[in-house]
């Protein structure tokens, strides 16, 4: 499972203070602590408070690049911050994210052509998230549909099932999981697909522990990536060694220490 | 209708390792050999590049060897007693890419000869042929290791093969080639998961990877081929994939194998129906050869001449494009 770092986003209080006062130190200490932990991919969030998120968005991405080699991942609602961000990005970036809805589809999958991006496709549209998994599938294969009309590659479309909370929308659950199944299905080479994890733990009083335990549940459905804390190491750790379980990773005793250096 | 070939894609390839220094180099060989960088399984050249050819080497030992069977005499029984003329002979005379040379006679229960002598022997081979060469101690660990740091010495800046690392013991042989900038074999006894731990061990005294060959541990044909074959289609299948840690070039001890059974030295007389013996052991190694060579064996070393003839042609063969347009 590639983990995206969560970590760099304004919502954090040291984040939003370090892009209200153009300080860089906050930003670059995490995207080197986070690629260092096991971090693949760095999620850049302006946050809610951003005044000028497509100004944010650039001064984030460059500090950050300076710090870390690094992928990133720029997440935001708000497309010309997406890519006023895109254009600076060194490698490969991810969209973090489009609904299954029109226009937004279009603005984003002619994006990610036009900048070599992957994109994080959202299992909902205007209607919300749906309650199972068909519905849920449903609205993954109109994102398969989407983008391979704009020719973006399989590999390069993550589908986000939506995960809540377990303690408000618990039936959820099992549904997302079947949703992971099924979109491995959709296509051949299959979509990836991708969850906010510390969704799945909002409001409750074991955050950690219920984050990893959804996250090894969801690798064996087939997840392929989460936009996780990566500097939560128990979670890092449950990761590697549910890859070596499913044999994904050959293993050797030092399975732990490889996983976070390559992924 | 054109006919769409199935193609699978891989994120990653074998990584490249350079035998030998030229004297720009700040070693005295003619020429280097590079070995690894596949990036598709053995010799699918339609699907990825296999941009080096597998070489082969014959072994030769600084010792006459009294245990090898009669019939290599005919080739080397002249120069057992002269490992740097045994060495020209191979390269010279019957074609090898290379030569191993086994410090056999370090052995504290044969000859026991000193690290002093061993480097010595290894500084002759050095003079007689102007190829790249592959060194390995006798086995004994504990003198290997008194060995070895001193063959690395001599031989500083000529960019040897060095071996053996092994999980018990790795560290006095890594940083003998740390220093003086050799590459080394990594073996580990058919097991995919000690083979890259060993990496990690070497690459975390700071051997780079690009310095390290593989020695999965192979056996002949008929006693276990297929359990070294599946490891290496394993640590292959890995490298493709990703893992840093398995994507080294891989070396096999061939003639090694193939020459201590039965199969490769009972004479005629003593089972009629197998053939004549020197014919069925060529076959014997040479089969063992191109089976590895399948599974992705970079380096081999051979002991027959003419098994080695054989092995080469298959060589040139599999290295014809087949590439389809």
């Amino acid at each position: 499972m590639i983990i995206i770092g969560e970590r760099i986003n304004g919502m954090f209080t040291d984040i939003g203070n370090a892009i209200k006062d153009r300080n860089p130190a906050a930003v670059q200490e995490w995207a080197k602590k986070q690629e260092v932990a096991g971090a693949r991919y760095l999620d850049i969030n302006t946050g809610p408070a951003s005044k000028n998120q497509a100004e944010d968005m650039k001064w984030l991405v460059e500090v950050a690049q300076e710090a870390s080699d690094l992928p990133l991942a720029l997440d935001s609602t708000n497309y010309d911050a997406i890519e006023a961000g895109l254009a600076l990005c060194k490698r490969p970036a991810m969209i973090n994210s489009v609904p299954a809805e029109m226009p937004k589809m279009e603005r984003v999958f002619e994006m990610a052509a036009k900048y070599n991006a992957a994109v994080i496709g959202l299992a909902m549209n205007e209607q919300g998230i749906p309650k199972d998994a068909e519905s849920r599938v449903a609205l993954a294969m109109e994102l398969v549909a989407m983008a391979d009309a704009y020719g973006l590659h399989m590999e390069d479309l993550y589908i986000d099932p939506l995960v809540l909370p377990c303690n408000v929308g618990q039936d959820h659950g099992p549904e997302v999981f079947e949703t992971l199944r099924q979109i491995k299905l959709l296509a051949d080479p299959a979509p990836r697909t991708v969850v906010g994890l510390s969704n799945i733990s909002q409001g409750t009083k074991n955050r950690e522990l219920i984050n990893r335990v959804f996250a090894v549940m969801a690798m064996a459905c087939g997840l392929d990536a989460a936009i996780a804390d990566a500097c939560d190491d128990e979670l890092v750790e449950a990761v590697a060694t549910a890859r070596i379980v499913l044999n994904m990773d050959i293993y050797c005793d030092s399975y732990v220490d490889v996983f976070r250096k390559q992924g | 209708m054109a006919f769409n070939l199935h193609k699978e894609k891989y994120r990653s390839k074998v990584s490249e390792v350079v035998l030998g220094a030229t004297k720009e180099e700040g070693g005295t060989r003619s020429h280097t050999l590079t070995v690894g960088g596949e990036s598709t399984l053995p010799f699918l050249q339609f699907e990825g590049d296999i941009p080096n050819r597998p070489i082969a080497a014959l072994e030769i030992w600084d010792v006459a060897p009294e245990d090898w069977n009669p019939c290599f005499d005919p080739y080397y029984k002249d120069v057992y007693d002269n490992t740097g003329a045994w060495a020209r002979k191979c390269v010279d005379e019957f074609g090898a890419d290379l030569v191993l040379l086994r410090l056999k006679g370090a052995d504290p229960d044969g000859k026991d000869r000193s690290p002093e002598e061993c480097a010595n022997t290894v500084k002759e081979v050095l003079e007689a042929v102007s190829v790249p060469l592959i060194v390995i101690g006798c086995g004994k660990g504990e003198k290997d290791n008194q060995v070895m740091p001193l063959v690395a010495e001599v031989a500083s800046g000529e960019k040897l093969l060095m071996g053996v690392a092994e999980q018990e013991n790795y560290k006095s042989i890594t940083a003998a080639c740390m220093v003086h900038k050799h590459n080394l074999i990594a073996q580990s006894p058919i097991d995919i998961n000690i083979c890259k731990q060993l990496n990690i061990l070497i690459n975390e005294m700071n051997l780079d990877l690009n310095k390290i060959v593989i020695d999965p541990t192979i056996a002949a044909l008929g006693y276990g081929l297929e359990y070294g074959y599946s490891i290496m289609e394993r640590a292959r299948l890995g490298a493709l994939g990703g893992d840093r840690m398995l994507a080294m070039p891989m070396i096999g001890n061939v003639g090694y194998e193939v020459w201590r059974v039965k199969e490769a030295n009972a004479s005629e007389e003593e089972f009629p129906g197998w053939g004549q013996q020197e014919e069925r052991a060529i076959l014997w190694e040479t089969t063992t050869a191109v089976a590895l060579l399948q599974a992705g064996m970079d380096i081999l070393v051979l002991r027959h001449p003419k098994a080695l003839e054989v092995v080469k042609k298959n060589i040139d063969e599999l290295m014809e494009s087949n590439k389809y347009e």
